[in-house]
C-alpha cells in the first residue's frame, strides 16, 4: 500500500464524492423547501446521461416523450382550472410553455440527426429535455398533496421512482452506455496519473455549488427558497406562493440530476436503474447533514465517497455493508446529540 | 339440458388442451444480465411448435435477474400455467432459487446457466435439474491450458460478489492449483457498481502475469476497462459469460485482446469444416441470422436453442409412456433426458448421464480473442 495507490483511491473516490455530494444537495434542497424526500433524485441522474447517450448515439431520446406527456397533463390540469375561473390570459402562456416548447423540442429532434451537433450542444440539449420533467413532476405528483405528512410524502417518492424506472427501460432498453470522455488529458501528481475527466468533475461540482450558494444569498428567487424552508406559513403571509416554491426546488433538483448524470456518463457505464444506487448513497450523505445543512451534506458525501474507495481496496466483497452501515453510527449520534421538537402538524 | 352439452364440450376441450406439452420458461430479459437474457428470449420464438405429433407452447415470462421474482416465475408457471418443463433461468443465483420448487413439484428444469453448482455434487433434489451451459470448470480448464501454454505463472481474480463470480473462483481455483499456476489476488465487484478502482490497484499491486475477470455481460467490460486505464500489460481472460455483441459494443477498444473460451458457435464460420459441431452450430446461427439481422447472434441464445434440442429429442421419447400433464409424463421426460446420447447441439455434442447432467465434453468449447471489436478464433 503505497503512497500512489492511496492518491489514486483518494482520487476516485473525491471524484465519486463529488457526485454524491451533488445529489446529498439536492436532497437536502428539496427536503427543507417541500417536505418530500426525493427518492426519484437517482432517476434524473440516470435520464440525464442516457439522454445524451441517446443523442450520441444519433436517436431520438425517449425522454422526449416523457415531457410531451407530463406537459400535456399539466396543461390539462391547469387549463381546466384558469378556464373555470375564467381567467384567459394565463391560458396562452400556460399552453405554450407545456405544450408549444416540448413539441418544438420533439420536431427539432426528429427533422435534424443530433450526432450532427457539436458535444455541447448534445449537452444543453439533455439539459432541456430532463430539467423540466422536475416542476411538472411536482405540478402532477405533489401539489395536490402539499400539506401531507412526510410519510404521505415518500410512499408518493417511491411511486414516482418505480414509474421512472419503468419508464427509463422502456425509453432506453436494458442496456447500459457510455458517452465519450469530454477531455482525454492526464497529468502526473506525485507519481500517480491524475485524469483530466476527473478534475473536470471535481472543478464542474465545485462551480456548482458555489453557484447555489450565490443562488441562496443574492437572488430573491434563492431567499424566497429559504424561507419557505424555514416557515411555510410564514413565507405564505410574506407573498412568497408554496407552488413556486415547491416547482423552483425541484426544477433546481432535475438540473442539478441531470447535469451529475452528464458528468458522470463518460466514467461509468450507466444502465437505466444505475440512478438509484448513486441516489442512495447521495441520501446517505444527505443524512449525515441531517437533511438540514447543506456543507455537512456535501462533507459527509464526500467522505461516503472516499470510504467506499478505500473499503473497495480494503474489503471489496462487503464494499457496500460498508458504505451504508456508515449510517447507524451517524443516526446514532445525531438522535442522541439533538434536543427533539415537536412539529405542530400544519 | 344445455348444461349438459357445455359441460361435455368443455370436457372435450380441456382435455385436447391437456394433451399440448406446456414448457415455461423464465429468463433475465430486463436487468444486469439482461444481454444474456434478450437473445436466450429470442430463440425461443425459433423453436418448433410441434414436436412428436404433439403441440407444444413456450410460456415465456421475465425475471429481471432478481432471483426472488424467478422463484415466483417457476410458481406461476407450474400452478397456473401446469407446465410439464421449465426452462430457466439465464443467471446461477436465479437457477439455484428456481431449483427448489421445480424439485418439489417434480417438474424436470434445464437450467442455461454457467456455474456447475446448478448440477452438481449430483443429489436428491439435482436429479431434476438439467444444464445446458457449459460448466465453468470446462471452461477454467481451457483458460488454464491456454495460461500455461502462455507461461504464465501467476494469476489474479476479479469477479462478480456473487454465486457466479464465486463459482468461477473455486473452479478456477482448483485447476490452477492442479497446473501450478498461483493466484496472487482475489477481489470482487458487485454487477451494478459504477467504479472498481480499488480492487483493480490491489490487483495490480499484486503484479500478476494474468488476470482473470469473472464476470458475465456488460457489467465484465468495467475492470478490463479499468486496467487499460491504470495501464496494465499483462494478459487478461474473460469467462463465456461475455460472449455476445453488447459486451463488445459497451467495451469498444478497451477489450481488444481479450481471451476467452467460448462455445463454438459464437465462431461458428471460423471452425474447420471437419469440427464435429460446426454443422449443428450453422444451423442455428442461420435461423436466428435469417429472423434478427446479420451478426446479431449471440452465444447465450445458443443455451436456449440447446434446450430446445434437447426436448425435441426427449419429449418422443417421453410421449410412449404417458400423456403431457400428468406427473408421469414429468417422469418420463426427465427419464428421457438423463438418457439423451450423442445429441449434436448449438454449442457442443449431449452426453448425459445420472451423475453428469450437463453432459458436454472437450469439443464443446474452443478459446477466442476479440480483435478489431470480433471474436477470432485462436488455433
Amino acid at each position: 500500500m503505497d503512497l500512489q495507490i492511496l492518491l489514486l483511491l483518494g482520487q476516485d473516490g473525491i471524484t465519486n464524492g463529488a457526485i454524491y455530494a451533488l445529489l446529498a444537495l439536492a436532497l437536502v434542497l428539496v427536503f427543507t423547501v417541500t417536505r418530500v424526500i426525493f427518492i426519484p433524485q437517482g432517476e434524473f441522474v440516470a435520464y440525464g446521461a442516457l439522454t445524451l447517450a441517446s443523442l450520441q448515439a444519433g436517436k431520438v431520446p425517449g425522454t422526449v416523450w416523457l415531457l410531451l406527456a407530463l406537459g400535456t397533463t399539466v396543461a390539462v390540469l391547469d387549463g381546466v382550472r384558469l378556464v373555470r375561473e375564467g381567467r384567459f390570459a394565463k391560458l396562452t402562456p400556460l399552453l405554450i410553455l407545456n405544450i408549444g416548447l416540448p413539441l418544438l423540442a420533439a420536431a427539432g429532434l426528429f427533422a435534424m440527426p443530433p450526432t450532427q451537433l457539436p458535444l455541447w450542444a448534445q449537452v444543453v440539449v439533455s439539459m432541456l429535455l430532463v430539467v423540466p420533467l422536475g416542476p411538472m413532476i411536482y405540478r402532477v405528483a405533489y401539489q395536490p398533496l402539499a400539506g401531507a405528512s412526510v410519510l404521505v410524502l415518500l410512499i408518493v417518492s417511491v411511486a414516482i421512482h418505480v414509474a421512472l424506472i419503468g419508464l427509463g427501460l422502456l425509453f432506453f432498453g436494458a442496456e447500459g452506455s457510455r458517452t465519450p470522455s469530454f477531455t482525454d488529458l492526464s497529468f502526473e501528481l506525485a507519481g500517480a496519473p491524475l485524469q483530466g475527466q476527473t478534475i473536470l468533475v471535481v472543478v464542474a461540482s465545485a462551480s456548482l455549488i458555489i453557484g447555489l450558494y450565490f443562488f441562496f444569498e443574492r437572488t430573491i428567487y434563492g431567499k424566497a427558497l429559504r424561507a419557505t424552508a424555514m416557515n411555510r406559513t410564514g413565507a405564505r403571509l410574506m407573498g412568497i406562493p408554496p407552488t413556486l416554491a415547491g416547482k423552483l426546488c425541484l426544477t433546481l433538483a432535475a438540473a442539478i440530476g441531470a447535469f451529475s448524470g452528464i458528468l458522470i456518463a463518460p466514467i461509468t457505464t450507466i444502465y437505466y436503474d444505475s440512478g438509484f444506487l448513486i441516489g442512495l448513497k447521495g441520501f446517505v450523505g444527505a443524512i449525515i447533514g441531517g437533511l438540514a445543512s447543506y456543507p455537512v451534506a456535501a462533507l459527509g458525501a464526500v467522505l461516503v465517497g472516499l470510504l467506499e474507495s478505500y473499503s473497495s481496496f480494503y474489503a471489496s466483497a462487503f464494499k457496500e455493508v460498508i458504505v451504508f452501515t456508515l449510517i447507524i453510527p451517524v443516526l446514532l449520534w445525531r438522535s442522541l446529540t439533538s434536543t427533539h421538537i415537536e412539529e405542530e402538524e400544519e | 339440458m344445455f348444461k349438459k352439452l357445455t359441460l361435455a364440450v368443455l370436457a372435450t376441450l380441456s382435455t385436447a388442451v391437456l394433451a399440448d406439452v406446456n414448457v415455461g420458461v423464465s429468463v433475465s430479459a430486463t436487468g444486469p444480465a439482461a444481454s444474456l437474457g434478450i437473445p436466450e428470449k429470442n430463440t425461443f420464438a425459433l423453436l418448433p411448435t410441434t414436436i412428436g405429433g404433439q403441440k407444444v407452447n413456450y410460456i415465456v415470462l421475465d425475471d429481471a435477474t432478481d432471483p426472488t421474482a424467478a422463484t415466483k416465475n417457476i410458481k406461476k408457471l407450474i400452478s397456473e400455467n401446469k407446465v410439464d418443463v421449465v426452462i430457466g433461468s439465464s443467471t446461477t443465483p436465479n437457477s439455484l432459487a428456481m431449483m427448489d420448487v421445480a424439485v418439489d413439484n417434480e417438474t424436470p428444469m434445464i437450467s442455461m446457466a454457467g456455474s456447475a453448482i446448478v448440477v452438481e455434487p449430483m443429489d436428491a433434489k439435482r436429479q431434476w435439474v438439467f444444464k445446458t451451459a457449459q460448466n465453468d470448470a470446462h471452461m477454467a480448464t481451457a483458460i488454464v491450458q491456454h495460461m500455461t501454454d502462455k507461461n504464465v505463472q501467476s494469476v489474479a481474480f476479479i469477479g462478480f460478489a456473487d454465486a457466479y463470480g464465486e463459482g468461477w473462483y473455486k473452479e478456477f481455483a482448483k485447476i490452477a492449483e492442479a497446473r501450478k499456476l498461483k493466484i496472487v489476488a482475489s477481489e470482487r465487484y458487485q454487477r451494478n457498481d459504477t467504479s472498481v478502482t480499488g480492487q483493480i490497484l490491489k490487483v495490480m499491486a499484486a503484479k500478476p502475469d494474468a488476470i482473470l475477470i469473472g464476470g458475465a455481460g456488460t457489467p465484465a467490460a468495467l475492470p478490463q476497462k479499468a486496467l487499460k486505464e491504470k495501464g496494465y500489460k499483462g494478459l487478461i481472460y474473460q469467462t463465456h459469460g461475455v460472449a455476445n455483441n453488447d459486451f463488445l459494443r459497451v467495451g469498444g477498444k478497451d477489450v481488444e485482446g481479450a481471451f476467452l473460451p467460448v462455445g463454438p458457435m459464437v465462431v461458428a464460420n471460423q471452425l474447420p469444416a471437419d469440427y464435429p459441431v460446426k454443422k449443428s452450430a450453422l444451423e442455428y446461427v442461420t435461423k436466428y441470422e435469417a429472423m434478427y439481422g446479420k451478426g446479431s447472434v449471440s452465444s447465450f441464445g445458443g443455451h436456449a436453442w440447446d434446450a430446445g434440442v434437447l426436448l425435441q429429442s426427449a419429449i418422443p421419447v417421453a410421449l410412449k409412456k404417458a400423456k403431457p400433464g400428468t406427473v408421469e409424463f414429468r417422469h418420463a421426460l426427465r427419464e428421457a433426458i438423463e438418457n439423451t446420447k450423442n445429441l449434436p447441439a448449438a454449442h457442443g455434442i449431449f452426453n448425459m448421464t445420472p451423475n453428469d447432467h450437463q453432459g458436454y465434453d472437450q469439443r464443446a468449447r474452443v478459446m477466442v480473442t476479440i480483435e478489431n471489436n470480433a471474436w477470432k478464433l485462436v488455433k
